[in-house]
């Protein structure tokens, strides 16, 4: 406790005399990446501000952040009001880019792609629906031989917004999915097996006959992964692009709240991508520090702006127009 | 005096024969009867006046006593101190679940409820299926490499049997997945379903992933310890005793059997148990291949979960309060199952070994 006040106070003296201001934040691995970039690119612009980023795991940047532990955190779920009311840090969601999520599978033989709507993925995970050729599979795919063949489900065993995504759109599409398993980053599978992290998942279902999975759709797309396209709200089967993910987000954008807490899975509109969401910066309202608070909303101008501008270039999808804007006022608020 | 004088004196009389020491104004060195009643009146040895020259001895020597006892309670200290620290941060769940904690077969994060028998089911029964497959074949590589390994095999085979020990777990868990995984599912999985598909331990789907692949697995990494200890033990063992029970004209079957084994039986317990120690807390590879589906299941084929597994795979993205406690709490049960496992087998020990001396049966 001491160590902080001291701490805290050395930080003061530096920054008010202005040498390097160093900024700590932790919590979801998915944006890693981009954010790693984003860090490094703003310290070159700005050589003063050196923010450093710890993929945890938005469990852990949740809580990291609630303790005031770190200066700021990342989180691919949003805060539940629990989580709210508990945290002695008050804290913003910013939001800062999209994640989808897509299905995988492998059938020895089929190099066609696959439809699969969302009540299909659903039973397929609550073990309703346990062989390809299910007649509800066919339906959605006509002229393809499905053969008679087990199906085995492959879900994430590692707590990941990536699961949480999933399940939360299976949630809102299958009520009997919302009553057995529900959202979370980990949930109770009721069958299937567990693999370790996108890569484990990817390989199992890569090398297990008649499986099916989902990862990232970041993380299918620079393996080339062959994935399926999946029925969105208004009845189009739509395969994933950045562009489909972006598209559901503009559509939430109408009935955007306030702290930006909001699921934006199953979206409205014909272009939407179904299993998409934000991942969001969560940033302190007031920061313990104010030449801290200072320094990050410069970064946040900074990233709301140019940094948007990159995320296409890394696959990841970027705000719509819409939101950018609504953040842009949010940030004015950060002290 | 010096050191340099110390030996020059001694040197001096190497030819004085042991009767006359007590007569000479310097002893010996070499003589410790000098600290006899006989001899408290004589100045003391020139080595002694040495070491005293140095410092005193006796507190050197309490000085030294401490240290090694407070090393040794350091041992007791780091054991209380994880323990506290465990009971402290699973109080919540400790609190909500109880003993039930132990015997509930639930594992949702979503309702908040939680408990660890899937979890201890799969890490014993992964453990003991390992130490199944893993102890007969180490015993075999031990006994082959001591007793009846030709000279220039058995710098190869040792060398290898050390390497396999010092392969990290991640490295046989991606051999597992790429090698072990394929196999199970292809080939010796439906031959176990045809040989022993009576048993009722290979029914259901087989995958490929599940408690036998990771018994395997862990039997793999358990081999090296189990065995490169026990071959240890087994050079220990002094030739008298071999030539003893030979020249009673034993086989040489015979002669490992009373001779090697008998003697040595306690230590080769000591290494199956570093041997299930290592199974028993085993997460990366086990988790690789085990299915991760928190499920009691007979079929060996079916996905099983461990403690260790559980707590790598959630404790990250572990949201809410009571999750967190629990799987510190999942933690303590594994702390918990390995004393227990431990104990166990020492009483075992002990019941065998208690006063039963090495005897020709």
């Amino acid at each position: 406790m001491k160590l902080n006040v001291i701490a805290a106070g050395l930080l003061a003296l530096t920054a008010s005399a202005g040498i390097a201001q160093n900024i700590n934040g932790a919590g979801a691995t998915f944006p890693n990446p981009i954010y790693s970039r984003w860090f490094s690119e703003y310290n070159k612009l700005h050589p003063e501000v050196k923010i450093n980023y710890q993929p945890i795991g938005s469990g852990g940047g949740i809580r990291q952040v609630s303790e005031g532990t770190v200066d700021f955190g990342a989180t691919d779920g949003p805060m539940n009001d629990q989580q709210i009311a508990d945290s002695k840090i008050k804290t913003i969601h910013i939001p800062t880019v999209l994640g989808a999520v897509v299905p995988v599978f492998n059938i020895p033989g089929n190099t066609k792609d696959l439809n699969f709507s969302s009540e299909v993925i659903a039973d397929i995970y609550l073990g309703k629906i346990s062989k390809w050729n299910d007649p509800r599979i066919a339906k959605d795919n006509p002229g393809v031989q499905f053969p008679d063949k087990a199906i085995l489900p492959v879900y994430r065993s590692d707590g990941s917004g990536t699961t949480y995504i999933f399940t939360d759109f299976l949630s809102k599409v299958s009520s009997d999915f919302q009553g057995r398993i529900g959202k979370g980053t980990s949930v109770k599978w009721p069958t299937g097996i567990g693999q370790k992290g996108n890569e484990g998942v990817a390989g199992m279902v890569r090398q297990s006959p008649y499986s099916f999975g989902y990862v990232e759709l970041i993380y299918a797309r620079a393996n080339n992964m062959q994935f399926g396209a999946v029925k969105n709200k208004a009845g189009k089967f739509l395969k994933a692009t950045t562009d489909g993910v972006t598209a559901a987000a503009a559509a939430a954008a109408k009935s955007m709240p306030k702290d930006y807490r909001v699921s934006i899975t199953n979206a409205d509109g014909p272009d939407s991508y179904p299993i998409s969401s934000f991942t969001w910066l969560l940033i302190p309202v007031q920061s313990a520090d104010p030449a801290k608070g200072k320094a990050l909303q410069g970064f946040l101008e900074w990233m709301i702006t140019t940094g948007e501008g990159e995320a296409s270039s890394m696959t990841y999808a970027p705000l719509p127009k819409q939101v950018q804007e609504m953040v842009k006022l949010t940030i004015k608020t950060v002290k | 005096m010096s050191l340099t004088q110390m030996t020059t004196n001694s040197e001096s009389n190497p030819s004085e024969p042991r009767s006359t020491v007590r007569a000479l104004d310097v002893p010996l060195p070499s003589a410790p009867v000098t600290t006899g009643p006989a001899m408290a009146d004589l100045p003391p040895s020139p080595v002694r006046q040495f070491l005293s020259s140095r410092g005193s001895g006796k507190i050197a020597d309490q000085a030294f006593a401490g240290l090694m006892l407070t090393c040794a309670l350091s041992i007791f200290a780091i054991v209380i101190f994880i323990a506290t620290i465990l009971v402290l941060r699973s109080k919540l769940s400790l609190h909500a679940f109880g003993f039930k904690f132990f015997t509930s077969q639930a594992w949702d994060p979503v309702s908040g409820d939680f408990g660890a028998l899937p979890f201890i089911y799969g890490t014993l029964a992964t453990s003991f299926l390992a130490l199944l497959m893993a102890v007969p074949l180490a015993l075999g590589v031990a006994v082959f490499l001591t007793e009846l390994c030709p000279k220039m095999l058995r710098a190869p085979i040792s060398f290898l049997t050390e390497l396999l020990a010092a392969i990290p777990s991640v490295v046989y868990g991606l051999w597992a997945v790429f090698v072990l995984v394929p196999m199970m599912r292809d080939s010796l999985g439906p031959f176990l379903v045809k040989t022993l598909g009576w048993t009722g331990f290979f029914e259901g789907a087989n995958f490929g992933v599940g408690l036998l692949t990771a018994s395997i697995i862990l039997a793999i990494m358990i081999l090296p310890i189990i065995s490169s200890l026990t071959r240890d033990i087994m050079n220990a063992v002094p030739n008298s005793q071999r030539e003893a029970v030979l020249a009673l004209g034993a086989t040489r079957w015979e002669m490992i059997r009373v001779g090697v084994l008998r003697n040595s039986r306690i230590g080769i317990v000591g290494a199956v148990m570093l041997g299930l120690g290592r199974a028993l807390g085993e997460t990366m590879a086990v988790t690789m291949v085990i299915g991760n589906h928190a499920e009691i299941n007979k079929s060996l084929f079916a996905p099983g979960y461990t403690l260790a597994s559980v707590i790598a795979n959630e404790f990250s993205e572990a949201t809410g309060d009571v999750y967190l406690s629990a799987l510190i709490e999942i933690g303590l049960a594994l702390f918990l199952v390995t004393i227990v496992v431990n104990t166990i087998a020492r009483l075992l020990v002990w019941a065998v070994t208690r006063g039963a001396p090495a005897r020709v049966a």
